[in-house]
């Protein structure tokens, strides 16, 4: 009866449940061994240029193929004014997209609206360059620059001549790429945002703008930088639009209107060329500082918006 | 008077924050405009069927191209889709532990991997080991960036099934791996499908992993293990060269990719919200 029923039963169920267990399993391990490859083929890879430049690849700007002398330091300050612009243009307007959307904007306005800041991320990347290499850098070139050097022209920022193709384009285009993301993020952090918090300052009397400022914003606080931290990280690892309107030349300057290159640039356009091992290696150096950046972004992160989506247990059904 | 200034700021920020909207959405029209105006001169029968020619010479097309992403996508499919699927269900429906935590972890933390990184991946892993460029290399590049996006939609729309259907199921005897596969998978269906369709629309596009991966060729792709064109490198390589009418197939090139993903991201939400009603 019972006794011989019930182990058969549950041997049988007990089987099929590992057999599945395992198998779904695995492939979640598969996951953590690609992100070991990932970081085993980048870190062996670039092997022989760390063996060979040590700490001075991140400081020195000779980059010099010929004579294989390689120092990554024009690409780094490449990449991060790049980045730090982007980030200086896109910061506020993502906030105001996210304010907006979230607290200030009718409610039938507000899903339409997310969802076509939203599409903007789906554009690819070739074509958001194509776009900046056509419309962008001859905007920049003739409608922002000159008024840029007329009247901020003592500060060295806005000095020399501007061809379109610049740190300037660059750092624009990074912004506009990473306004959907930063934007987003900061919006899922606003609507986290316990409703009693809002109504208290209604009750209180305050307005549609106060209620944002003092009740939603404090809030919303760690989850926003969390979302400004992500779009750094994209900025950082963007490459085909920035390689297409930023110049590509290794310069050090302090003009917006010089044109410079960055990591990810430099990686697209010579990797195919590079002919020597250690060529090769200093990129995938590169690469590998790339990915570092990025694994330590993304964490910083997740932590950030991990902890308030976890502690207010999410405002949205 | 002072209530007054305070109505007056509140109708100040809604008009700046509501302009920051409007701000950010002019680029992506610009884009569409000009891409759709500069790109529909060029497309043709033949330009979606022909190689493309030399400089100078009327006519070709992104043909080979087209196909070019097709196969390559389609590979990245084949290692991406089943790893990412099963790892999200095993994430939704065995994760609650520590090891599960540390691949959801990883998962998400992997979702931010620069394109170029998954190229130089597929370099050094396939590439090097093959001798050749190859359309493998720019299916492994690409399924790198799909593995992390379909894993982690995947756990979500899992996440959103009711606890009542499982135990419903559980109730009647069913085993918890026949639960999972017949009845918790097929009501998160529309979700999965969202997810895997949105992950590709998001690789086709991808130049970065196959510059140096899939390369280029401006002939019918032959055989899995050579270099194979695509439609991304195929628009980067014609826009920085200095041939007005190269400029005219990377715009048309760039609008048969826009379309193509388009009527993926708005196909897939149109398609879901009017079947599940939400």
């Amino acid at each position: 009866m019972n006794k011989l029923k019930l182990p058969f039963f549950d041997r049988s169920k007990l089987s099929g449940d590992f057999i599945f267990e395992a198998v779904v399993g695995s492939f979640a391990f598969g996951i953590i061994i690609l992100a070991f490859l990932l970081f085993n083929e980048l870190f062996i890879g670039s092997e022989l240029s760390r063996n060979t430049f040590g700490l001075s690849f991140l400081t020195t700007s000779t980059w010099d193929p010929v004579n294989e002398i390689f120092g990554a330091l024009p690409f780094i300050f490449g990449t991060i004014v790049s980045s730090f612009l982007a980030l200086l243009i896109a910061v506020p307007f993502s906030l105001g997209i996210a304010i907006y959307l979230s607290e200030l904007a009718p409610e039938k306005l507000r899903a339409p609206l997310s969802f076509i800041i939203e599409l903007l991320a789906a554009i690819p990347s070739v074509i958001i360059g194509l776009w900046g290499i056509f419309i962008l850098a001859p905007f920049i070139r003739d409608q922002l620059a000159p008024p840029l050097s007329t009247y901020l022209g003592f500060l060295p920022l806005f000095q020399g001549p501007m061809y379109g193709l610049s740190m300037l384009t660059g750092g624009v285009i990074l912004a506009i790429m990473i306004i959907p993301i930063t934007s987003s993020i900061s919006r899922e952090a606003i609507l986290t945002v316990p409703a009693h918090q809002r109504e208290g300052a209604i009750a209180l009397g305050a307005t549609g703008w106060e209620t944002t400022q003092i009740a939603v914003l404090p809030y919303a606080r760690s989850g926003i930088f969390g979302a400004v931290i992500l779009g750094f990280g994209r900025a950082v690892g963007e490459t085909m639009a920035v390689t297409m309107v930023i110049g590509n030349s290794p310069l050090i300057s302090a003009s917006l209107f010089s044109p410079s290159y960055t990591m990810a640039s430099v990686i697209a356009n010579e990797f195919v060329e590079a002919t020597s091992k250690l060529y090769i290696s200093s990129l995938v150096e590169i690469g590998f500082l790339l990915l570092m950046v990025s694994v330590i972004i993304n964490i910083a992160a997740r932590i950030l918006v991990w902890k308030l989506l976890r502690v207010e247990g999410g405002g949205r059904a | 008077m002072k209530w007054n200034k305070r109505k007056f700021i509140d109708r100040t920020m809604s008009f700046f924050t509501a302009a920051c909207v409007v701000i950010a959405i002019i680029p992506l029209l610009s884009i569409l405009y000009i891409v759709t105006i500069n790109g529909i001169s060029a497309i043709n029968l033949d330009f979606l069927t022909q190689l493309p020619s030399p400089v100078g010479e009327a006519g070709g097309g992104l043909g080979n191209a087209i196909q070019g992403t097709f196969i390559v996508v389609g590979i990245a499919c084949l290692i991406g889709l089943p790893v990412g699927i099963l790892s999200g269900v095993y994430l939704s429906e065995y994760g609650d532990n520590r090891f599960g935590r540390f691949v959801s972890f990883v998962a998400d933390v992997l979702t931010g991997t620069p394109s170029i990184v998954a190229g130089i991946f597929g370099y050094t892993f396939i590439v090097l080991y093959f001798g050749s460029f190859s359309a493998i290399a720019g299916g492994v590049a690409l399924s790198v960036l799909m593995i992390p996006i379909v894993t982690r939609t995947t756990e979500e729309s899992l996440r959103l099934v009711p606890g009542s259907i499982k135990e419903a199921s559980l109730a009647l005897g069913i085993p918890k791996w026949k639960t999972t596969l017949y009845i918790v998978l097929s009501t998160a269906r529309s979700g999965i499908l969202t997810g895997v369709l949105l992950s590709i629309a998001r690789i086709s596009g991808e130049t970065a992993p196959l510059l140096f991966t899939s390369f280029g060729n401006m002939f019918w792709a032959n055989g899995l293990d050579q270099p194979i064109s695509t439609m991304p490198v195929q628009i980067y390589t014609y826009a920085i060269t200095p041939f007005p009418d190269w400029h005219a197939k990377a715009w048309a090139g760039a609008l048969v990719l826009i379309i193509l993903i388009m009527i993926l991201n708005i196909g897939v939400r149109f398609v879901t919200r009017r079947k599940y009603g939400v």
